[in-house]
This record gives structure tokens, C-alpha cells and sequence, in this order.
């Protein structure tokens, strides 16, 4: 920290920039008290139309039985559930409580990682974080980062979700069906649903692709995870997620990653804006920012 | 065009006690959250796209000394949210930037706020230090 209140080396680069440069100490805190930010405007949806927030004082309907369908964003906000720092429910944030049960294969598999996030964070050039090429999130992840806006259709056999992030789709079999034996490995792996009630669905995935990250902060699975989602319909407003993770080759028991995470309905009208992974868009950040954050050539 | 511009360094620790701007992809590992710099200067491109919108704009001494500069902030959808459109920023807009120094002291920063010509502050998205809360859109809806 003393470095940090040494002469910072913008300083001297700055300097290098203009003789016009003026300088002064004060404390951020203060600073942050005059730049109160204007009111945002309305927020719009995809299709540029104004996002309109129900009343609070709105009595939400009674759950529908055995139907999720609609358009749900996170509840607390469109950004609660980005996970940044991880599971949500067990954040990288040095806490003994959210130490995870890692197994050695799992500690060894998570020191491999390199991510920009949390305790273990690199610079944007060194990290191996693989959603930084573009490649899919998978299961769990789709989960726990950057969970934002969701539609969820339902037909006779199956319950599809329409991920905004990476706008990304899977399908849920409600058909009886039960997961695959010895199948070949997919980016989302193989999804069943069981109605365990009237309003929660519970999900099973198996099969993924070991090559994804469980969370934002490179925690590990192997091809041996089983992911368990339940959602459970609280009323006709109200959705919560619950995700379990049990991989006993990584972790020495299952442990719950996010706790009933809430989500709330959207207008039927709701357009979700793309949010999309462009390799070339990516390359462009990689070029101008990434690459020269990092000490490298660019820009 | 030659205009004076401005370099505030707000040293302190004020910064991490309330919250720093962040990238969904990209931590803050690059950059410097304990100070913050203002610089003003002339908007060339506004790029709007994922993962991250990137403002790009000219500051000029008054020596004639132009220093291109580029300031990242989150995602077109995130910042859909927060006020922000396609054309918040111009080629040619006169703006005062906010944001988080590079700890390598390049000519790029994370935005913490935006003022264009018409005075309507754009802000940045603000997080915790810790991973215990969420991000929130500031001001908080």
C-alpha cells in the first residue's frame, strides 16, 4: 500500500503527456460527494421501448401450478447476478466460511486457473479464462456468472431457457427421459426436469465439458459433475434458483452455489437487448485495452 | 483544437471504502482503485459494443500535444440501464472523463463518470471491493 501513496508512476507518465497538468490531493471521498451522478434516464429494452417497474405496493397473483414460463430478470437488479466473485452464495472473499470443500485434485485444478476476478486475479492479457475467447460459459457457469435476463418457454416435453448472456439456449427434457450414460461431452451437458411439486422444478445436468469453469473465479468441475438446479415458482411474480454442485472429484461434498437467487417477471412485451460475445469485438478490446493494461504492445 | 485540460490525482483511500467501476469480463487488476484521474478532452469515437464500450478521445496541452486516451466501461446492456445509448458520445464532444488510472500509467482508465456538452452525467457502474454484494446501476433504481 505504501506504493500506492508514493509518486504513482501516472504521474511521471502524465507529465511526460503536458506541461498543463495540474495536481492536487484530495481525498477520494470527497471528491465522490461532488459527482453525484444525474438521475439515469428510463432505461430501455431491446427494442428501445421503456422498461416500466411494477408498483411495489402490487400484490403479486398466486403461482401458476407447473409453469415458469415468462421473461424474468434478477430481482434485486439487473446486475445481482453477475457473480463476479463467484458463486454468489460462496464468494471468493477470503472468508472461512466460503472456503470450499476442495478435494487435492480440485485445490491443484484451481491454482491452474488464472482469472481476473477475486484473490487469484491476473492482468487481462495473462488470464486463461476461457469466456475471454468467446467460448461458451457451460453449466454451471451460465448459472452463476452473469446471470441476467431469462426467458423460459415450456411445451409438453420440455422447459427451454433463452440466456440473454451470450445469448445462449438450452433445453430441459420434462419427458420421463432419465440423463444419458457414457454420452459425449457438451458445452451444457444433458438437462432433465422432474416436478417435484406443484411449483418447483427440479433439474439434473451431467455430461459437461470439463473444459468450462464452474464460476468467475476459475473454480473447477470435471466431467463428472452433477449440476442440480431447482426453481421454484414463489408466486406469479417471483422465481427462486437454487444451484447445487456435486463433483466429488473436485470437491469432498456438495455444496450449494446459489441460494434461492430471486428473479422477477417481466411484461410479455419485454425485448432482451443482445448481449453477445463477438470474437471480433473481442479481439478490438483485447487490442486497445487488454493487451496494453497488461504491459503488452497494442493500441 | 487547443484546450486545457485537467488532471486531478485524488489520492486516498476514499475510493475503496465506497466502490470502483468494474468489467464483467475483466478485473481490476490492471488498474489502480485507490487513486482516480479527470481528464478532459475531445471525444473521437464512441464504440458501442461487448464486452466493453470503449470511449475513445484526444487531449490536447497547451504545447499542441495530443494524447489519445481510452476509457472502458461495461457492456451496451449494462449501460442501457444506467442512462446510456448509442449516442450519449459524438466525434467532436467536448467531455470531462473520470476514471481509474492504469496502474502502468498508459493513456487508458476505467470510467467512473462522464459529462458531455449537455451536462447530464454518465455514470459507471459501481461494486463492492468484496465479493459479499452485488453491483448495483448508479444511481441505484
Amino acid at each position: 500500500m505504501v506504493k500506492r501513496f508514493a509518486v504513482p508512476a501516472f504521474v511521471f507518465a502524465a507529465l511526460t503527456f503536458s506541461s498543463a497538468i495540474h495536481s492536487q490531493s484530495a481525498p477520494q471521498s470527497g471528491a465522490a460527494k461532488d459527482q453525484q451522478p444525474t438521475p439515469a434516464a428510463q432505461a430501455l429494452d431491446g427494442w428501445e421501448r421503456p422498461i416500466t417497474s411494477p408498483a411495489k405496493d402490487q400484490k403479486a397473483a398466486p403461482a401458476p401450478k407447473h409453469d415458469l414460463s415468462g421473461t424474468w430478470e434478477p430481482a434485486n437488479g439487473p446486475l445481482d447476478g453477475l457473480g463476479i466473485f463467484g458463486a454468489k452464495a460462496m464468494p471468493e472473499d477470503g472468508k472461512p466460511e466460503h472456503e470450499l470443500p476442495f478435494t487435492p485434485t480440485g485445490r491443484e485444478a484451481l491454482n491452474q486457473a488464472k482469472p481476473t476476478f477475486g484473490h487469484r486475479s491476473v492482468l487481462p492479457a495473462e488470464s486463461n479464462d476461457p469466456v475471454v475467447g468467446c467460448d461458451p460459459q457451460g453449466i454451471a457457469r451460465q448459472d452463476l456468472n452473469q446471470l441476467r435476463t431469462t426467458q423460459i418457454l415450456q411445451t409438453p416435453l420440455s422447459v427451454v431457457l433463452l440466456y440473454q448472456y451470450n445469448r445462449v439456449w438450452r433445453v430441459i427434457w420434462t419427458d420421463g427421459r432419465e440423463p444419458p450414460k457414457d454420452a459425449e461431452l457438451r458445452w451444457f451437458g444433458y438437462s432433465v426436469g422432474k416436478w417435484v411439486d406443484d411449483y418447483t422444478l427440479v433439474v439434473q445436468t451431467t455430461g459437461t465439458d470439463d473444459r468450462t469453469w464452474l464460476d468467475h473465479v476459475g473454480r473447477p468441475h470435471s466431467d463428472n459433475m452433477r449440476v442440480e438446479e431447482r426453481f421454484h415458482r414463489v408466486d406469479g411474480d417471483h422465481l427462486e434458483l437454487t444451484v447445487t454442485i456435486d463433483d466429488p472429484k473436485m470437491y469432498t461434498k456438495p455444496w450449494v452455489a446459489l441460494d434461492r437467487f430471486p428473479m422477477r417477471l417481466q411484461p410479455p412485451s419485454f425485448d432482451i437487448r443482445e448481449m453477445i460475445c463477438s470474437p471480433s469485438e473481442a479481439e478490438l478490446y483485447n487490442k486497445l485495452v487488454g493487451e496494453p493494461a497488461s504491459g503488452k504492445n497494442g493500441k | 483544437m487547443k484546450s486545457k485540460f485537467l488532471v486531478t490525482f485524488a489520492l486516498g483511500v476514499g475510493v475503496s471504502i465506497f466502490s470502483v467501476p468494474l468489467l464483467a469480463h475483466h478485473g481490476n487488476a490492471a488498474y489502480d482503485t485507490d487513486r482516480k484521474i479527470t481528464v478532459k478532452g475531445t471525444v473521437t469515437q464512441f464504440v458501442w459494443s461487448n464486452p466493453h464500450c470503449l470511449l475513445q478521445f484526444d487531449v490536447t496541452d497547451d504545447s499542441g500535444r495530443v494524447v489519445h486516451w481510452i476509457a472502458e466501461t461495461e457492456n451496451p446492456s449494462t449501460m442501457s440501464r444506467n442512462g446510456w445509448t448509442k449516442e450519449s458520445l459524438k466525434p467532436g464532444d467536448e467531455v470531462t472523463v473520470t476514471a481509474l488510472p492504469l496502474k502502468n500509467g498508459r493513456p487508458i482508465g476505467r470510467i467512473i463518470e462522464v459529462v458531455p456538452p449537455n451536462g447530464q452525467r454518465l455514470a459507471g457502474i459501481r461494486i463492492p471491493q468484496t465479493g459479499s454484494d452485488s453491483p448495483q446501476l448508479y444511481p441505484k433504481q
